[in-house]
């Protein structure tokens, strides 16, 4: 049970205290609600490039890391699709230097020009060191190209086209920041060795006075229900022939999402998971394979994705596949197995539990989903599914008309 | 309610990092009845923890490529009682994880688990090291998926990087510089294995360290499960030489790949272990260099020129030898332009000493980062661990800390000479 306070302040800012004594540090967790599903398709890449630009400096503070770590704190960010997160530890004596490093880059950022060009070229460095410069880099450009026809999931965090990125300017990045980096658009969680006075005490003088903004509205065309079996092929110069697969599924407030996650953790997830036990050790038709889904806020995705013994022709490799998944669509789970999936969530819950900076992650995400104290509830989402739940889901996921697959082909 | 202007520009007072009291949580220790030491950190609020049994089973222990690290990773495969997929059923019915690694002196087994399912564990646990069979069909399909891994990893030029620099500084021969090859996978037999197996597991040298929210009887369980095992407590490491075929300031440059758009650059050169008088002021000196967000590394290479998404400088985490590396990918075409700034770096650390300000922001953070770094039973008990295999105690901690209180920008200078010699460095980019 993760305990917490909450309180908003006059200008839309929601912060979240969690109070742990046992340690002698501080988490301030900010999060944004907007992702690369806010971006505008010719503009892709932004979020991400975006929260680069964070680091570049504010208003009133030239540089962001020099003060945080003469404090002795270190700090991140990710952007996702869905949601751009930053965090600091520092010592919590020294709380209030993330309070003011944060709000003044809330309050509004420096905008430099060189900040911009030099974080251009970085992300394009990231972009080739991930994407480009790795065998089958870029299968998730093309799988999610396949998958979304509408929906802006179709391209990926880093961006659809390195150009978007160098292509972007100074006007682009400012109409961005006040569009989504408002109070009424972020959540602030401060965890860790803290009192809910002085959070309150702190929020009020450094965050107080940031204008609330416009309200951001969220609209974003739906993907329309898949009626047809897509499908791709593509040559590389790869040294192993490759197999993706994906098939739409639930959004994250939909309860049917924990019937997906259950899915993928029968079919893979371990030694004793489907897809390896049959398809790795017993058929010995692929070298690696794996069932996962994109965790995301609106319908995402189920994937199982494996590299095949050299050799193995990709029909036969499919056609194994589909076994399995026939077998999901036409007998129930036992009982020890889907209790074997239910006590490896509980065990995943409660280790990532053990870490401040998760906990303060968690608190955020969902109170961005709704209310924190979700995450106190998650458990019992997933006890309550049963094996008639898993079943009836199945038949519905592994609907050929719902799949979207891709020979990667080697072309050695 | 009045409100109060603040002074945006104004950064608050912050109290010195170095100034904070920094406690090492010491371990419990307890023996086996067959004398394997079990150290213990028991702290945290989840019902949950951790046992790792360490065993002196690294590949500085085997005589042919590969024969510990396959002995590793197929300890799970099959028991004379139970097949690879009951163990992990096993396992994993109980929400368990149950991992394995193979460094170059060490080897482990790690069992990550909720409290209320410890007892339905450990008996597993003893059954693998005493009674592994190595399947003939197992290995088979181990060899076959590994070499296609390594034809994957082949593509990388991180991977291609990583391993020709270390091969460099130590030499192909010694576990620290050797790589892996798939006509070395091919030639692993069974029978090296069950008996690397017997003499390294079954009859070898054994420490256990656990960490969590540990219950009371854990270590009667852990005495009774492993107490009357054939393990010792021998912990000699074998010496190898180091025999490079390269020459300091030679400079390699390799083409992995025609179509590569960035280059894997490592510089690098041997630097003592942990037991040498210079290393912990080199730790300070490092985190300057190249050791976090804020260092001159990354200021000029990323934050300044955007030739890399990353670059860093470490020593590398060896027990008996160690050396000092510059890694990062970087544009092909600013490769050059990148080796040229990370040596101008050295040199500025060569002639320059460094500023109050910065010296003292270093100390911050690096306090910050070990106060952080304190956090929790695993934390603790993976710094333990470090040092028991290291074969140092908590002075090492608090003269680290004293270390990064009071080095001088003169002593950081002197070592920067002494080390940081542009024609001692190995260099290397692989495209």
């Amino acid at each position: 049970m993760i305990r917490f306070e909450r309180f908003v302040l006059p200008n839309g800012l929601k912060v979240i205290v969690h109070r742990d004594n046992s340690t002698p540090m501080a988490v301030v967790n900010i999060m944004y609600d907007v992702g690369a599903r806010d971006e505008d398709p010719n503009k892709t890449g932004f979020a991400h490039l975006f929260e680069h630009l964070m680091f570049g400096g504010s208003l009133h503070i030239p540089s962001y890391d020099g003060p945080l770590q003469m404090a002795g704190g270190e700090n991140n960010a990710y952007t996702s699709n869905d949601v751009t997160n930053y965090y600091i530890q520092l010592p919590a004596e020294n709380l209030e230097t993330a309070f003011w490093l944060e709000s003044d880059r809330m309050l509004s950022l420096a905008f430099g020009e060189k900040s911009l060009e030099v974080q251009r070229k970085v992300v394009s460095e990231e972009f080739k060191e991930h994407y480009l410069n790795k065998p089958y880099g870029d299968v998730w450009h093309k799988m999610r190209d396949l998958a979304y026809k509408i929906h802006p999931y179709r391209w990926m965090t880093i961006g659809k086209d390195l150009s978007h990125i160098e292509n972007a300017t100074l006007e682009d990045v400012k109409r961005f920041f006040f569009k989504h980096y408002r109070p009424q658009n972020a959540i602030l969680v401060v965890a860790g060795n803290i009192t809910v006075e002085k959070v309150k005490e702190l929020t009020e003088k450094w965050f107080g006075d940031i204008p609330t903004g416009e309200k951001y509205t969220r609209d974003l065309p739906q993907e329309p229900e898949q009626t047809e079996a897509r499908k791709m092929e593509v040559r590389a110069d790869v040294p192993l022939d490759a197999f993706y697969k994906c098939w739409h599924i639930y959004p994250r407030k939909d309860k049917r999402y924990y019937i997906a996650d259950l899915i993928t953790e029968i079919l893979s997830g371990g030694g004793s998971s489907r897809l390896f036990h049959s398809l790795v050790k017993e058929k010995k038709l692929f070298s690696a394979i794996e069932c996962y889904h994109s965790g995301s806020l609106d319908a995402g995705t189920l994937v199982i994705e494996g590299k095949l013994v050299k050799g193995v022709k990709m029909e036969d490799a499919e056609k194994a596949v589909e076994n399995e998944l026939e077998r999901m669509r036409t007998e129930k789970v036992t009982a020890t197995e889907l209790q074997k999936v239910k006590n490896k969530v509980e065990s995943l819950i409660a280790f990532e539990d053990m870490s401040l900076t998760n906990r303060a992650n968690s608190l955020a995400f969902y109170e961005l989903l709704g209310d924190a104290d979700l995450m106190n509830h998650e458990l019992e989402k997933y006890n309550v599914v049963t094996a008639e739940d898993i079943l009836r889901e199945s038949r519905n996921i592994f609907r050929p008309e719902n799949s979207n697959t891709l020979y990667y082909h080697s072309k050695n | 309610m009045e409100t109060l202007t603040v002074d945006r520009k104004i950064a608050p007072p912050i109290t010195d990092a170095i100034n904070f009291h920094l406690e090492l949580k010491p371990y419990e220790k307890f023996t086996l009845d067959n004398g394997v030491p079990v150290f213990g950190i028991n702290a945290g609020a989840e019902d949950v923890l951790m046992v790792e049994m360490v065993f002196f089973a690294g590949n500085s222990f085997e005589e042919k490529n590969l024969v510990a690290a396959a002995t590793n990773f197929l300890l799970k495969n099959g028991t004379s009682k139970k097949k690879a997929f009951q163990i992990n059923e096993h396992f994993e019915y109980y929400g368990s994880f149950l991992n394995r690694a193979c460094y170059n002196e060490t080897s482990t087994i790690t069992l990550h688990c909720l409290n209320k399912h410890i007892n339905e564990l450990l008996p597993v646990v003893g059954e693998l090291i005493t009674d592994s069979v190595f399947p003939e069909e197992e290995l088979a399909i181990f060899k076959q998926n590994q070499k296609q891994r390594l034809s994957v990893s082949l593509k990388k030029c991180e991977f291609v990087a990583g391993r020709l620099i270390d091969s460099y500084l130590y030499g192909e021969d010694h576990p620290y510089g050797k790589f892996t090859s798939h006509a070395e996978y091919d030639a692993l037999s069974r029978e090296e294995l069950v008996a690397f197996f017997d003499k390294h597991y079954r009859n070898g040298n054994c420490m256990i360290f656990a960490a969590g929210k540990l219950p009371a009887d854990l270590f009667q369980s852990l005495n009774k499960h492993f107490g009357k095992l054939a393990l010792g407590n021998n912990f000699q490491k074998p010496i190898h030489n180091i025999s490079s075929a390269k020459k300091p300031g030679e400079k390699s440059r390799i083409s992995n790949d025609p179509n590569g758009v960035q280059g894997a650059i490592r510089i690098a050169r041997p630097f003592p272990n942990r037991h040498h008088p210079d290393f912990q002021k080199a730790m300070v000196l490092n985190n300057i260099f190249g050791g976090y967000f804020g260092s001159r590394l990354m200021s000029n290479i990323r934050e300044d020129k955007g030739y890399t998404y990353g670059i860093h400088s470490y020593v590398q985490d060896h027990i008996q030898q160690s050396a000092w590396v510059v890694s990062t990918e970087a544009g092909k075409d600013v490769c050059q332009a990148t080796i040229d700034e990370v040596y101008r770096e050295m040199k500025r650390l060569c002639d320059e000493p460094i500023g109050e300000k910065e010296l003292q922001l270093v100390r911050n953070y690096m306090m910050g980062i070990i106060l952080g770094d304190l956090d929790g039973p695993f934390h603790i008990i993976a710094r333990w661990k470090s040092y028991i295999l290291n074969g140092l105690d908590e002075h090492y901690f608090y003269k680290a800390i004293e270390t990064i209180r009071t080095v001088t920008a003169e002593e950081l200078q002197q070592l920067a000479k002494k080390y940081l010699n542009h024609g001692e460095f190995y260099e290397l980019v692989v495209i």
